[in-house]
């Protein structure tokens, strides 16, 4: 072998396989076939968050070690879930940064830095959840309210474009979604008194193709549950990703509280699509129908959470086409996604803020008097964090906040422009200095469990009923995993890493990472080799069987 | 128990040296001339408009204690990356850029209200107390009250129960008083007693520290930091009653409103 061929192996070696491979929208489409890819925020358009690698088990599971560690730049919260594509690792860094990674090292190919204007003021940190990919284009939203799309294999931009003002409020901290041809983003903004909105964009030119509303206008159906003018600044964002059925062509989009968020006496009505799942056209943006789960919210309740889409055999050899979802208001939903009516719908964690759900989905409100605790609290039963949903057990899984409250005092605000519009504030029921802190926790838990704890719960999508249930000292705000050979990945604000058998809640691994973990665990293969990615603190550590 | 007598934001003032053994009852009116540090510096209006902006803008992250961001005490009423007002005020309406903190739109006056309320918000309760002298206050601290018996000031004292060396900055006085007064309905969770019992049936008492799902990090009867296993122990719990007595158990009320002034005089190392 010369010397000159030596190096070339080396240099062959070195490089990661199909470096320059497009992401077809055939590719993501069929994602699920190609588990060592992840090639959107949710790993798959059905948002179910769940591999089909099985080369992690129960039986292995203890021989997991720390194949590598990216360390951000940053201080704000982790909160991204990574791309994998073909051996190579797409993953936002705090706040804007986007870093190309050797997936199987760690090593750094490219970083493309972004410093969102100063005019930013997103209501709660930071942020930002991550990218889209499609062809040999990476799709980032920025927080000062921008769309660019980055050369995947140069790290270079393409182009950019402006998809809301950072000065009244507006942000952008989801990861994108492509379908077909366009990139679709939705807005952050609901404590700012924005009107809310999710934007399509032609993904090769950054031209807006359509815009959906997410309060009806003038002459709109829908409108008349706004009443005056507050519909001008009702909230209504749409700040986490959506989810797609490439079958009937609908994409389903969570939004978020209405605004003021904390006063309805201030818009009253029914507030729509505040609260709602919407399902979309993706080549239109047209409202194909909607389903709300909290009219006239007092709670600030978004609800933007992942829909997660299943296809559950209904026992007389058809086929349902349902969502699956976990409330922030306490509530899981059971919809059929093709009409979107309301199936079934069951509390998760202690409520008080209704008895139960009436026959169409629509919560019987119990507000509480002045002074008294409203479960659950401001930040909710479950939040933005994903839940998961295995095919293999058939159960969904959720982060949840249990036993935790607030007491709402509304107060009636003036909206300016740009400025925080809450219409009240969330009173802690312990007093200062002992409530769970909404967004994120230092070292110290000085709050304890008195002010309420968190959970991961496995529900039965038949029953709505708890299967198993891991309790926590802590509230969580971490997103879960699961896998083909019945693992549950998760974390905890905590900063433990968790592994738990998807069918019981057996923990069957603990890691400690020393920060709190907000992201989305996921997993992707290379070489042959499956590892698992979760963010912990202000860094990102990949685990991988020990060889 | 706290007694809402005013449904206005009050400041506080500690005592001035030379008022020894009066008591004062402060109002807006006796904040005039026995200002300590802030207060007095600032308007009582702006006071109140700030704290209404607070309540509205801020509290969703710094919380109402204004604490609930991890490094950033705002009650402590001084501020790492902001010295003076003028500072101050900058940092709010420009934020700090690559952190949670936004820039924030806010008008002069608005500005000067913010400022005002951060400033005192550690002075500023929705009720009355009464305060008496502060020297004598100290002797009762270390003698009579027999505080020290389980709280420590600087070198002094036992650890057993919070240290109490800036407690005068971190609390208001209504606060403190409630503490004083009431001890076992003002103790904030953390502070619950916690009985351990280990695997070989050695009995712990203490304090909490710090908690999570496995672990308990808490001080000990002896002073000793522990951190104990929870799957090792054969019982957990916390006590809902403060191991402190209410201070009228011991002392007068004249006695109580002196080692408030006290408490209120302690602001840490500065």
């Amino acid at each position: 072998m010369t010397r000159q061929t030596l190096i070339a192996l080396m240099l062959v070696s070195l490089l990661p396989t199909g470096a320059a491979a497009q992401v077809t929208f055939e590719r993501l489409l069929n994602a699920d076939e190609e588990p060592e890819n992840w090639l959107t925020y949710s790993g798959s358009y059905s948002s179910n968050r769940h591999t089909k690698l099985d080369q992690i088990t129960p039986d292995n599971v203890e021989d997991l070690e720390l194949s590598w560690v990216f360390q951000a730049g940053s201080l704000e919260a982790f909160q991204a879930t990574p791309l994998v594509v073909d051996g190579i690792m797409y993953l936002t860094e705090p706040v804007n940064n986007v870093v190309a990674l050797d997936a199987k090292r760690g090593s750094v190919f490219w970083k493309f830095e972004y410093t969102p204007s100063s005019d930013a003021r997103p209501c709660c940190g930071a942020v930002n959840r991550g990218l889209a990919i499609l062809d040999d284009t990476l799709f980032l939203a920025t927080l000062d309210g921008n769309l660019i799309a980055l050369d995947a294999v140069g790290g270079k931009p393409l182009w950019q474009t402006t998809v809301a003002d950072p000065t009244e409020g507006y942000a952008l901290t989801l990861a994108p979604l492509v379908i077909k041809d366009k990139v679709m983003v939705g807005v952050a903004g609901g404590e700012y008194g924005i009107r809310g909105y999710i934007d399509a964009y032609d993904a090769k030119t950054g031209e807006l193709a359509w815009r959906f509303y997410t309060i009806p206008g003038p002459g709109e159906p829908g409108h008349e549950t706004w009443e005056n003018d507050a519909w001008k600044t009702g909230g209504a964002p749409a700040w986490l990703t959506g989810s797609y059925d490439p079958d009937l062509d609908l994409t389903y989009w969570g939004i978020g509280n209405p605004g003021p968020d904390l006063n309805p006496a201030q818009r009253p009505g029914d507030n729509l699509y505040s609260d709602s799942v919407v399902a979309l056209d993706p080549d239109t943006g047209e409202l194909e129908w909607y389903f709300q789960f909290t009219p006239n919210d007092p709670y600030d309740y978004d609800s933007v959470q992942i829909p997660v889409l299943i296809d559950f055999p209904d026992g007389n050899g058809n086929t349902q086409k349902l969502m699956l979802w976990g409330n922030r208001n306490g509530f899981f939903y059971v919809l059929d996604r093709e009409s979107g009516q309301f199936l079934s719908g069951t509390s998760f964690v202690p409520v008080n803020w209704a008895s139960g759900l009436d026959d169409f989905g629509r919560p019987v409100q119990t507000p509480q008097p002045p002074g008294a605790t409203t479960f659950p609290g401001i930040q909710g039963g479950t939040n933005w964090y994903s839940p998961s949903y295995s095919p293999e057990t058939g159960l969904f899984y959720v982060s949840a906040w249990e036993a935790y409250g607030s007491n709402f005092e509304p107060q009636d605000q003036t909206h300016v422009p740009g400025r925080v519009f809450l219409g009240g504030r969330p009173a802690n029921p312990f007093g200062a200095g002992a409530n769970v802190p909404g967004l994120r926790r230092g070292h110290i838990n000085n709050w304890t469990d008195a002010a309420g704890g968190g959970a991961v719960i496995a529900i039965d999508p038949r029953t709505g009923q708890q299967r198993w249930r891991v309790p926590m000292t802590d509230v969580t705000s971490s997103g879960i995993l699961t896998s083909a050979s019945n693992l549950l990945f998760t974390g905890n604000r905590e900063g433990h890493f968790h592994v738990m058998h998807a069918e019981t809640g057996e923990l069957l691994l603990r890691k400690t990472l020393g920060g709190m973990i907000a992201n989305g665990p996921m997993s992707y293969m290379v070489d042959g080799k499956q590892y698992v990615a979760i963010a912990a603190g202000h860094s990102m550590f990949v685990y991988s069987l020990r060889d | 128990m706290r007694t809402f007598i005013q449904r206005i934001p009050v400041p506080i003032t500690a005592a001035g040296p030379s008022i020894a053994a009066l008591t004062l009852l402060v109002t807006l009116g006796a904040a005039d001339g026995v200002a300590q540090n802030h207060v007095g510096q600032y308007e009582q209006a702006d006071i109140e408009f700030g704290a209404r902006l607070y309540n509205t803008n801020c509290v969703r992250c710094h919380g109402e204690s204004g604490g609930e961001v991890a490094g950033v005490d705002l009650r402590g009423g001084t501020y790492a990356r902001a010295e003076s007002d003028f500072e101050l005020m900058r940092l709010i309406r420009t934020g700090i850029q690559g952190t949670a903190m936004p820039p924030n739109d806010f008008s002069q006056s608005e500005l000067t209200g913010i400022v005002s309320y951060l400033r005192t918000m550690r002075d500023v309760d929705l009720s009355t107390v009464t305060l008496g002298d502060e020297t004598r206050g100290r002797g009762l601290f270390a003698g009579k009250g027999a505080c020290a018996s389980c709280h420590r000031v600087g070198r002094n004292g036992r650890r057993t129960a919070p240290d109490l060396t800036d407690i005068g900055a971190v609390r208001t006085a209504a606060n403190l008083q409630a503490s004083l007064l009431d001890p076992t309905g003002s103790m904030l969770p953390v502070n619950r007693p916690v009985r351990a019992v280990l695997a070989d049936g050695t009995v712990l008492n203490g304090r909490r520290l710090n908690e999570d799902t496995y672990t308990i990090q808490l001080i000990d009867e002896n002073e000793r930091l522990r951190s104990l296993d929870k799957a090792e122990l054969r019982e957990l719990a916390a006590g809902t009653t403060s191991p402190m007595a209410p201070a009228t158990d011991v002392l007068d009320e004249q006695e109580v409103a002196d080692v408030l002034a006290y408490l209120l005089s302690l602001k840490g190392l500065n």
